[in-house]
């Protein structure tokens, strides 16, 4: 039996997937596109359509998002407007990449190449951010203050004034924009793992707004990137209704499990999650090149698997707080 | 698909958008209601009470 077009395996499928990656961005903040595009890449397919579809799936989050913050939310309309612009620029530009390389035939292997480096990357950053944690409480603000201070340093006019008062020039911020703007339409993702860091490190905005403001840049940017993906027949539509379905329900039980649960005692498992889906990408190119089944299955394996694994952590930790067990033997496997 | 494919190239990509818009609206309502009446119930049976 079919819906929508898909078997109602796969649906559940799909939807299954969405409540882990959605417990998982609930929690961590971060994460909700990176599993997305590279598990429809694992799955088979086209490039084109699961950069496109991570994108629907982006902006669908992000709308979540923007409803959440709505009351709390303090948004820079000034700095938010010119980077819309700027991110607007280098989605378009990503988005033609992608079909270019795509009419070459390259497009899976480059961006699969691309997401390789980049879960790896940001896995071992993750990594070294949790073992650093562990040995010390040191804070890095002080360098994150004198990055700030030197980019707003820059005074390459026209020059911005932002909501806390401080002047950035709005080259720097076009700059950031486009750079996160090709990034997002190339690989599918809403960029707030850049974005933020950005905003707050490199421009020195108050860590309240920079939120706010990353939530509707995302909304909008991902609007438009869905858009633009959506005109050239790339978003598989039923599945990025599936997964939202999924993650909206588990981002509210990922949000909620930061109550009980501190964050920090997960970002290992996190950062080898990422370091896992690098490695499926990788198998899943490399079973494709040299027609090795096994190396397919294996991939299937690792993005799901440890989606999965990290995810029934969050819960697990979450539940033996809430219980105050930390004797059980599940707990006292996933408690340190 | 849910009839998009019935309009052309903009006018179907502004659906494909809206639509994706639409269903966060409402699983943002829907989720937000189903948590209010039950989330709280939830967490105490979880925690054992």
């Amino acid at each position: 039996m079919e819906l929508f077009g898909l078997s109602l395996v796969l649906l559940g499928v799909f939807v299954g997937f969405g409540l882990l990656v959605g417990i998982l961005f609930g929690f961590f903040g971060m994460g909700g596109s990176f599993l997305v595009t590279p598990a429809l890449l694992v799955m088979g397919y086209p490039s084109t359509v699961a950069v496109g579809s991570g994108l629907a799936f982006v902006f669908g989050t992000s709308v979540i998002g923007a409803l959440r913050h709505r009351d709390h939310g303090q948004v820079d309309y000034k700095l938010a407007a010119i980077m819309i612009v700027a991110m607007t620029l280098g989605i378009e530009a990503g988005k033609n990449v992608v079909f270019v390389l795509d009419a070459t035939g390259a497009a899976d292997l480059v961006i699969s190449a691309a997401y390789v480096g980049l879960l790896g990357v940001v896995g071992l950053f993750t990594l070294r951010d949790a073992r650093t944690n562990d040995d010390s409480d040191g804070g890095d603000g002080a360098a994150g203050g004198d990055l700030a201070d030197r980019v707003r340093s820059i005074h390459l006019p026209p020059m911005v004034t932002l909501r806390d008062g401080g002047r950035v020039s709005a080259v720097v911020v076009v700059a950031v924009g486009v750079a996160v703007g090709v990034l997002s339409g190339f690989l599918g993702v809403g960029g707030g793992f850049l974005l933020m860091p950005a905003m707050i490190y490199g421009l020195g905005v108050p860590a309240a707004i920079a939120v706010g403001t990353d939530i509707l840049q995302i909304t909008v940017s991902g609007a438009f990137g869905a858009f633009t993906y959506a005109r050239a027949g790339s978003i598989a539509l039923p599945v990025v209704g599936a997964l939202l379905t999924g993650s909206a329900l588990g981002a509210r039980v990922g949000a909620g499990a930061t109550q009980f649960v501190d964050d920090e005692e997960i970002k290992g498992y996190f950062a080898a999650m990422l370091l896992a889906g690098s490695l499926a990408v990788a198998a899943k190119e490399l079973g494709a090149a040299y027609g090795i089944p096994a190396f397919t299955a294996a991939s299937t394996a690792l993005i799901f698997g440890s989606a999965f694994v990290v995810s029934a952590a969050i819960l697990l930790v979450a539940v033996c707080e809430l219980r105050a067990d930390r004797r059980t033997r599940w707990c006292r496997v996933v408690l340190p | 698909m849910f009839g998009l494919e019935t309009l052309s190239g903009s006018a179907e990509a502004a659906a494909t958008v809206g639509v994706v818009f639409v269903e966060a609206l409402a699983l943002y309502v829907g989720y937000g209601a189903i948590t209010g009446a039950v989330g709280s119930a939830v967490v105490r049976a979880v925690g054992g009470e």
